[in-house]
């Protein structure tokens, strides 16, 4: 039974490739098969129709894990969604069932044993694919969480005795701590003396913002440096009065530019302009 | 219904979701941008109370439009602990977490109506809403 049907599908390949493209050019929201140039198109069609067909033409358990992953990569990189992908699947488990029957592997007497055969084939790729497929996501989430992580909260020495620390995004739990740590770690090191906290960035300042950055300029006050917190946007300003959270102990401006201005004055030095 | 869209809160991050979706239909309701501010940072804090205390619970953002009074209404429903005593929660400056016990009042401040229905043992609902002027 696997052998005849084996043959068959290995005889009707481009058959099977060119009807099941036609199949997936019917898929709306899936802009693929329309956009990319045709050499591509036919490349990736037949890498899938040939990881599809590897376990039964190399043999049972030949569902090469190397080429799985290859094929889910490059899937994501062209942006097919997990719905189309599973489409995919069944136009072309459809697709070879037609084939199959038209070639009359299947017949009415065997339908009811060429079923467990079909599934049997179908499914663990179809499951294989969906988990490399989500793995692949995965990977991609914790990748720009470390990405993210890398490029948020840095303390960034301008002047002499003074850094800024330029806060853009949302603040959640972990990045405050991120912020905290930094922010101690750097005054330190860069010998600060004033340390500006910039949240021209942050879209919402809500209580546990303000708590951490409350917290964040305690610690600074604490190893001897100054914090002032700059770009208080003015609805920002009217939602933390409105919040009731008092920050009369820091100073605060509207701008970055006003803040450098000020921690310049507090470490007893101005900018001139040279004649 | 379709003046109405909701977002579970499970995780840290359902609370950005909660109020990108609340920025963004406070946007489309004509609000200016000192009460989208005020809406979202309303929306973060009742979202962050679910998270904190209740442990998952639910954002609704509802668009109101009455005897020509258009308005957003934010209800923030769980199935936690409940709030034992309602006045001092209402209290600056109290907290059960070591936060600044800000939250609650100053979504009272920050919105126009606020109603607080809780029930020991049962769960909390949270009614806030803002008017368009």
């Amino acid at each position: 039974m696997n052998s005849k049907m084996r043959i068959v599908v290995n005889e009707h390949m481009d058959a099977i490739i060119e009807q099941w493209i036609e199949l997936m050019k019917e898929e709306k929201g899936e802009r693929f098969f329309h956009f990319m140039p045709q050499h591509l198109v036919e490349k990736t069609s037949r890498e899938f129709t040939a990881l599809m067909t590897s376990n039964i033409t190399e043999g049972e358990s030949a569902l090469n894990n190397e080429r799985l992953d290859d094929f889910t990569e490059k899937v994501i990189r062209f942006g097919w969604s997990i719905k189309f992908v599973n489409k995919a699947i069944d136009n072309f488990a459809s697709v070879v069932f037609e084939m199959l029957e038209d070639e009359e592997v299947i017949t009415e007497q065997n339908l009811r044993i060429f079923m467990g055969v079909f599934t049997g084939w179908i499914n663990p790729l179809r499951e294989s694919i969906i988990e490399a497929y989500a793995i692949k996501w995965e990977q991609t989430d914790t990748l720009q969480k470390v990405a993210l992580q890398e490029l948020s909260a840095s303390l960034i020495p301008v002047v002499d005795k003074v850094s800024i620390m330029p806060l853009v995004g949302t603040i959640d739990t972990e990045r405050a701590k991120l912020i905290m740590e930094n922010l101690l770690e750097g005054v330190v090191q860069q010998r600060a003396e004033v340390v500006l906290l910039d949240i021209t960035g942050v879209p919402v300042v809500d209580t546990m913002v303000a708590h951490h950055i409350i917290q964040a300029a305690d610690a600074v006050r604490l190893v001897g440096a100054k914090c002032m917190l700059v770009g208080i946007r003015p609805e920002i300003a009217q939602t933390i009065v409105a919040l009731g959270i008092n920050l009369s102990d820091f100073t605060t401006t509207s701008t970055l530019r006003r803040g450098m201005q000020e921690a310049l004055s507090l470490t007893n030095r101005e900018i001139v302009e040279v004649e | 219904m379709d003046n109405r869209s909701s977002v579970e809160i499970f995780t840290e991050w359902d609370i950005v979701a909660a109020r990108q979706l609340g920025r963004n239909e406070a946007k489309n309701s004509g609000f200016g941008t000192v009460d989208q501010a005020r809406i979202t940072t309303a929306i973060s804090e009742l979202a962050r109370n679910i998270y904190l205390y209740a442990g998952k619970g639910k954002i609704e953002i509802e668009r109101l439009s009455t005897d020509g009074m258009k308005g957003m209404t934010i209800i923030a429903s769980d199935e936690g602990p409940g709030i034992p005593d309602l006045r001092k929660v209402m209290e600056d400056g109290f907290s059960t977490s070591g936060g600044l016990g800000a939250g609650m009042p100053g979504v009272k401040r920050l919105m126009d109506d606020f109603k607080v229905e809780s029930e020991v043992g049962k769960g909390t609902t949270i009614t806030a809403t803002k008017w368009l002027r």
